[in-house]
């Protein structure tokens, strides 16, 4: 399946959104992620099914102003 | 006391938490400010997440209140999905709302500040709002839903300090009740002291502390600026005048010709 990932086109096989975090090496109860647009709240991602092209946001907390 | 969305601080400024020489510099900053509110950004993560893990670790160790932001968001729904994200991140209903119109100036796009403010508001966050000195513009972030309102004084980072005074006055005027923070464009500790003797409330900076050669010195200068602005305020100043008043009684002068 090919997948949009924080910006980055990447071929992966994770059926999940949890499932794509662990594949990528993703750890850490601070992240936040959303599909298309849409937030995925962290207790949604491992029934969160993912389709081919979706756009996945991966975000962490960053310093700012 | 200040109290914004409910919660009591002792400080009455804020601090921004980029572009400090290091992590190190940054928690001193902090500490010698006595700071309780940090602001915080969200971005793409490319670390595995343990990149954002060890700043997340940096920012719980402060003790501090989290502010985060929306820095960087050009339009209503990045906005707002970002705060979304950081509600999740962070555990926090406060959102520091940025909808940025204008890349040169990073002059907040009002219509779609409100816009979002309205949305957020009605989803149950406490939003701050990174706004102009336009009155106008205010009274329809009020009604949007937020309870605090932070205009800027002059473009962020650029140190010009209050640029407007007329405007910022006019604003304390018009909402005696909400909570101001000046946010945006303070350069050095003469300004913040101004803002705050103007009335304003509190003041979030973040370049003028973290750009200054020591920046935890800063940090605690402009900490003082702050408490002498609001002090004199408190104490009740001086209007100026034309003419000079004699500050030593004349009665019992004595008379030598």
């Amino acid at each position: 399946m090919r997948l949009i990932v924080n910006g980055e086109e990447q071929d992966v096989f994770a059926a999940t959104l949890s499932e794509l975090l662990a594949q990528l090496d993703f750890e850490g109860d601070w992240l936040a992620t959303a599909v298309n647009g849409e937030l995925v709240h962290r207790t949604d991602r491992a029934n969160h099914r993912l389709n081919d092209r979706d756009r996945i946001e991966i975000l962490s907390p960053m310093k700012g102003g | 006391m200040l109290t914004l969305y409910g919660q009591e601080l002792g400080s009455r400024m804020l601090l921004g938490t980029a572009r400090y020489p290091s992590p190190a510099i940054l928690a001193d900053a902090v500490r010698q400010a006595g700071t309780e509110v940090v602001t915080v950004s969200l971005r793409r993560e490319t670390a595995g997440g343990r990149q954002g893990g060890a700043f997340f670790e940096l920012i719980r160790e402060l003790g501090a209140r989290v502010l985060p932001n929306t820095a960087g968001c050009y339009s209503v729904s990045e906005a707002v999905l970002t705060a979304k994200m950081a509600r999740e991140v962070f555990g926090t209903s406060w959102i520091k709302l940025e909808v940025i119109g204008h890349h040169d100036t990073l002059q907040p796009d009002v219509f779609g500040l409100v816009e979002a403010a309205r949305i957020l508001a009605g989803e149950g966050f406490e939003v701050f709002p990174y706004t102009t000195d336009d009155l106008v513009v205010a009274e329809r972030l009020v009604e949007a839903g937020c309870k605090v309102l932070m205009p800027w004084c002059a473009p962020i980072g650029s140190a010009m300090g209050p640029q407007n005074i007329a405007a910022l006055r006019s604003m304390r005027a018009h909402f005696p009740d909400v909570p101001l923070i000046v946010d945006a464009g303070i350069g050095r500790p003469s300004h913040a002291t101004t803002v705050m003797e103007l009335g304003y409330d509190a003041v979030l900076l973040n370049t003028a502390v973290a750009g200054a050669g020591n920046p935890a010195l800063m940090a605690a200068a402009f900490a003082k600026a702050i408490e002498a602005g609001r002090a004199a305020f408190e104490a009740g100043m001086l209007e100026p005048r034309d003419m000079a008043v004699p500050s030593t009684p004349v009665i019992g002068k004595a008379v030598f010709s």
